[in-house]
């Protein structure tokens, strides 16, 4: 079963900055790759719940109690820019 | 006395325990080896040498002082390099993530330390897990001990080459769908997935997270025993923890198979199998069946689309999990005129072809229009796996397969065909999409020399009976033959 | 043609656990950046998130204040967008199963009863905060932006309200009634001005007594009621005069702003909405059975309505029992005051009156004050004697909150007992009366208008501190008038 991907619009939704040639090239691969899981169609699922976890368990809570942070500095030591405290980057054009 | 750095973790132990050597000795030799064999296998990312170095001497101090606990105390171990370790590199052998010293240590980390291990380094791997030859690693490929022109399988590779040149006495791993069987296979070398939720997540950067479990690479099932008793059982940190006690995996180990139920699953053996490869297999279960145990011959038809499905699943969640790379808190951040252009253009120059590959597949499967088709149906898939499985088990103890359709492939033969290397993953697939573990033991060699891995499926929380059963594939097996090293043939 | 508004609003509450949703950091927002911050917050690689069990309570709590049925089985999901101010670059939200669904709020604007239907609340985290630097803050003109993770994990609550909502007054007077009711279940501090609570209205418009909905437009950025109800009143007059001339609504979000008193349409992409979710992987479903229900039902306190209901039965208008109803704080303090016989009305009074608007002019909260039950039940009491007089009893307030002591010292520091006695007037009185014969006269004559001259010719020889009422009986006799 043959897939079509309007490759840009993938792109521009998981922020990948890539060139009209790598785009062609993902393109047909994820093309390829998509043909082959496509098979999953195949197979009648009626009636079939999902599963999205192999775990069935139901209620992991941790208590409403304070827990000690981590050091200010050595989180901001990570980052690739900083003002004062802050992390710093580039301008934000919009809100969400 | 033989060089230490070729002991197994059990008699390692007990060599620390009784005094004929020390920590630090047992690290100096591993240290030797790797000098040895790293130039060809580059099976490391970072060695520490000095925390190495601290550990060894506490471990011999606890020693002395007969405040040691847990097997793989003083014992050398690598982690595979997608385990967060405090202020040590960690980069999932991604650019993205060059130079990152995270600000903690994930659960396994912290058991190992409590547990007296020493961490050697941390090992490649195919970025962020993602591959089966730890060739997209983006600080170079590893290779195989046993034939440095091939790979070591993937994406555990490092880990892998370590424990099956010596490098390591015992390396930890993830397997997300097949990552630690697949490498174990190929190097000669005893790798298990644990049941999902057996060992905490908690620190590992995730790949698929309803599919990433850690486990160790060994060179015997008795030294996978006893990494799985330190790492393993409940984690608080970890919503998807297994809240119960960890069983008793060793009292079994020498109880052999008469009695138990082998079953062979048709889809994942015969066709699309190396013939070798098969008939090695084929020997084995002769062996097993010889050694008291009723085969069973089984059709699971839903994991002939197991392969399928988990190529919707695993790019869905990593397209999510992997968004966090975005150059606004660590790691790699490229410029851009605002903020969605510097994310998009970090991105882009971070992850290396196939995370980009994965992340624009996963993109899609979920996206608006498609995500019935493709996602949800791969979860409904799933459930029928799953039911498949259970109705298996029904029939049989434990499970039977190779591990890998071929032994090693040359570096380069599968890169340009993506499709092609993700068929080296299709045995080891079902395991992760059902949750349930298993592991792989060396059981020969092919006419090139190079090692065959026999696949052992249990039921969830199963482990009991598949260290069983793979205690008694090792024992008929008698595969003692070990990788060469490569230490004095450096490849270009 | 007359058109009708449809609305329905979405609202946020930031719920005051101790700790965020996901992980241990405190939920704490005055303290320096970056420093209530773990790897499950900052979203570091291989960090997980752990639900905390008392935001799943205080969002049971809300569900059943809002008389949601509550799910047994409700699942987390992964809301994937990126802005740099989320760390994970999803939002752990809820969405195809929410924890509650199908609940109402009853309102009342301008007296009139309304029923407005809760489509779902349900549990998720917040963001953190982006500060743009630059030529005035604003976004547009910024260089570039600093981000402080420190809110970045803290529950959030949303309330979706079904599109039941036909005015801006209704809509203002839903989301009133909603901070009340979350005061009152002291599940969030509910602070409009700074964002603990906020929302968004969905507005459109379609023809009287037309099935279909016109084309919604996402009107965001309002920070008071005040704002809202402008916002709404603006953004539907603008839609109108779309239709009107023909014109199409453009679905889009728009952004209230509060000075130019306009909604300008904000730049979207079109795959901007395309949230691709899935289900949380790292987190398993929250189920809820009948005991965990029924105990978290059993521990509800009163809501606004209720109260409000109450106030009416102790005599109170509407607008005062309205007021004291939704702010559970003063409320508390009212009904202390009352259960030691204080006059209700009085009491009431004083703390809608002088009280909010000292509270309001100071920006602090009645629990910072020394006003307490106690304190007005003392004044209420220095009144119905006859030591004070209303007004005199609005000067001892101030003396209190300006923290010159209890009532009676204030009203004799101040000097502002009322004279009682009539022994002590009549001499004053005799005075007054003497020096104004023509008014006298008049009196006499049958003008009542002139005794409130006359008493207030004694008031001010005594400096105010005659009981007028007294003083009025007294002049009465004395002249025989009337
Ligand atoms: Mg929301
Ligand atoms: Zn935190």
């Amino acid at each position: 079963m043959p897939v079509e991907i309007d490759i840009a619009k993938v792109a521009r939704l998981a922020r990948l900055a890539l060139s009209e040639e790598d785009l062609d090239r993902y393109r047909e691969q994820c093309e390829v790759v998509l043909e082959h899981a496509a098979r999953v169609q195949a197979l009648p699922t009626d009636g079939v719940a999902g599963t999205s976890h192999p775990l069935p368990r139901t209620n992991a809570f941790r208590e409403d109690r304070i827990t000690e942070c981590l050091d200010t500095e050595e989180v901001l030591a990570q980052a690739p820019d900083r003002d004062g405290d802050f992390f710093s980057v580039p301008k934000i054009l919009d809100e969400q | 006395m033989s060089d230490l750095a070729d002991f197994t973790v059990t008699a390692a132990a007990a060599g620390l325990r009784s005094g004929d050597f020390s920590s630090v000795e047992l690290l100096e030799a591993v240290h030797k080896r790797a000098a040895m064999t790293e130039a060809n296998l580059h099976a490391y990312l970072t060695i520490d040498r000095d925390g190495a170095a601290r550990g060894a001497v506490a471990a011999d101090s606890a020693l002395k002082k007969g405040t040691a606990h847990g097997p793989l105390h003083g014992i050398p171990v690598a982690l595979k390099d997608n385990m967060v370790t405090r202020g040590l590199e960690t980069t999932a052998s991604s650019k993205i993530l060059s130079g990152y010293l995270p600000p903690y240590d994930g659960t396994a980390v912290t058991r190992l330390r409590e547990g007296g291990a020493v961490i050697f380094g941390k090992t490649n791997l195919d970025e962020f897990a993602m591959g089966s030859s730890t060739e997209n690693s983006a600080y170079g490929p590893s290779r195989n001990p046993w034939d440095p022109e091939r790979v070591p399988g993937g994406s555990s590779g490092g880990s892998a080459a370590a424990v099956a040149a010596g490098s390591a006495l015992v390396g930890f791993g993830s397997d997300t769908g097949g990552s630690i069987r697949q490498p174990a296979a190929l190097c000669g070398i005893v790798g298990m997935k644990p049941t999902y939720g057996l060992v905490s997540r908690y620190g590992l950067i995730a790949f698929a997270s309803s599919l990433d479990q850690i486990g160790p690479l060994t060179r015997t099932v008795e030294d996978s025993v006893a990494a799985l008793e330190v790492v393993g059982g409940h984690d608080p940190a970890d919503s998807t923890s297994y809240p119960g006690a960890v069983p008793d995996y060793r009292s079994g180990l020498k109880s052999g198979v008469a009695g138990l139920r082998v079953g062979v699953v048709a889809e994942l053996n015969g066709a699309g199998i190396d013939p070798a490869v098969q008939a090695a297999v084929d020997q084995t279960v002769a062996q097993l069946e010889e050694a008291g145990a009723t085969i069973v011959e089984l059709s699971l038809p839903s994991i002939e689309y197991a392969l399928s499905a988990y190529y919707l699943i695993a790019p869905a969640e990593c397209s999510a999990n992997l968004a966090r790379f975005d150059g606004v808190r660590y790691g790699l951040r490229r410029l851009g005129e605002n903020v969605e252009e510097m994310m998009s253009n970090t991105r882009a120059d971070g992850f290396g072809p196939e995370v980009t590959r994965r992340i624009l597949l996963g993109t899609y499967a979920l996206s608006a229009g498609y995500y019935d088709a493709f996602y949800g149906q791969a979860q409904r898939v799933r459930t029928l796996i799953i039911q498949d499985f259970q109705a298996a088990y029904q029939q049989a103890d434990v499970l039977v397969s190779p591990t890998s359709p071929t032994t090693a492939f040359k570096l380069g033969d599968r890169t340009q065909d993506p499709l092609s290397m993700y068929l080296s993953d299709v045995c080891t697939i079902p395991s992760n999409m059902s949750g349930d573990p298993a592991i792989s033991v060396p059981i020969g060699v092919d006419a090139d020399g190079m090692p065959i891995g026999f696949q052992v499926m249990a039921p969830a929380l199963g482990e009991p009976v598949m260290f069983r059963v793979a205690a008694e594939v090792e024992r008929q097996a008698g595969f003692t033959v070990r990788a060469r090293h490569a230490s004095s043939e450096v490849v270009t | 043609m007359t058109y009708e508004p449809v609305i329905g609003i979405e609202t946020h509450v930031e719920l005051t656990t101790a700790s965020k949703m996901f992980c241990g950091c405190p939920v704490d927002f005055g303290a320096p950046p970056n420093t209530n911050v773990c790897p499950v917050c900052l979203g570091l690689p291989g960090a997980l998130p752990v639900v905390n069990g008392r935001a799943v309570e205080y969002a049971m709590t809300i569900g059943l204040a809002l008389n949601c049925t509550i799910a047994g089985r409700s699942v987390f999901s992964r809301k994937n967008y990126f802005y740099p101010d989320m760390p994970k670059n999803y939002q752990i939200s809820q969405y195809e199963e929410p924890l509650c669904v199908d609940g109402y709020l009853d309102v009342e604007t301008d007296g009139t009863a309304s029923r407005v239907g809760i489509t779902r609340v349900h549990m998720e985290e917040d963001t953190g905060k982006s500060t743009h630097v630059g030529v005035g803050g604003r976004i547009a003109d910024a260089s570039h932006s600093l981000i402080d993770f420190n809110r970045a994990g803290v529950p959030l609550m949303e309330v979706v309200s079904e599109p039941d909502i036909r005015s801006a007054e209704e809509a203002r007077a839903f989301v009133a009634e909603l901070r009340g009711a979350v005061l009152r279940l002291g599940v969030s501090d509910a602070k409009l001005e700074e964002g603990s609570m906020r929302f968004d209205a969905n507005v459109s418009l379609r023809a009287v007594g037309a099935e279909p909905f016109g084309t919604k437009v996402e009107v965001k950025n309002m920070n008071s009621l005040r704002s809202l109800q402008r916002a709404l009143e603006h953004e539907i007059e603008r839609q109108a005069a779309i239709l009107e001339s023909g014109g199409e609504v453009l679905q889009e979000t728009r952004h209230w702003d509060e000075e130019a008193g306009t909604t300008t349409g904000m730049r979207s992409k079109e795959e901007a909405f395309d949230y691709r979710y899935f289900d949380e992987p790292d987190l398993v479903p929250v189920e809820v059975d009948d005991e965990w229900r029924t105990r978290v039902a059993g521990a509800l306190p009163e809501l606004p309505a209720q109260a409000r209901g109450r106030y009416l039965e102790m005599g109170l208008d509407a607008t005062t029992a309205g007021l004291l109803s939704n702010d559970v704080e003063v409320g508390l303090v009212f009904e202390a005051a009352v259960a030691t016989g204080a006059d209700a009305q009085m009491v009431a009074n004083w703390l809608t009156g002088e009280v909010t608007a000292l509270l309001r002019r100071e920006d602090t909260t009645l629990g910072a004050t020394p006003i307490d039950g106690s304190v007005l039940a003392e004044l209420s009491a220095m009144v119905t004697d006859g030591q004070l007089s209303a007004s005199a009893a609005k000067d001892v307030l101030a003396g209190v909150l300006a923290g010159e002591g209890r009532p009676a010292e204030v009203a004799a520091s101040r000097d502002l007992i009322q004279v009682s006695d009539a022994g002590e007037l009549e001499p004053v009185i005799d005075g007054v009366l003497a020096e104004n014969d023509e008014a006298v006269a008049k009196l006499k004559e049958g003008d009542e208008k002139v005794i409130g001259f006359l008493v207030g010719q004694v008031m001010r020889a005594t400096g105010g501190k005659a009981d007028p009422g007294l003083v009025n009986q007294i002049i009465k006799a004395r002249v025989g008038g009337g």
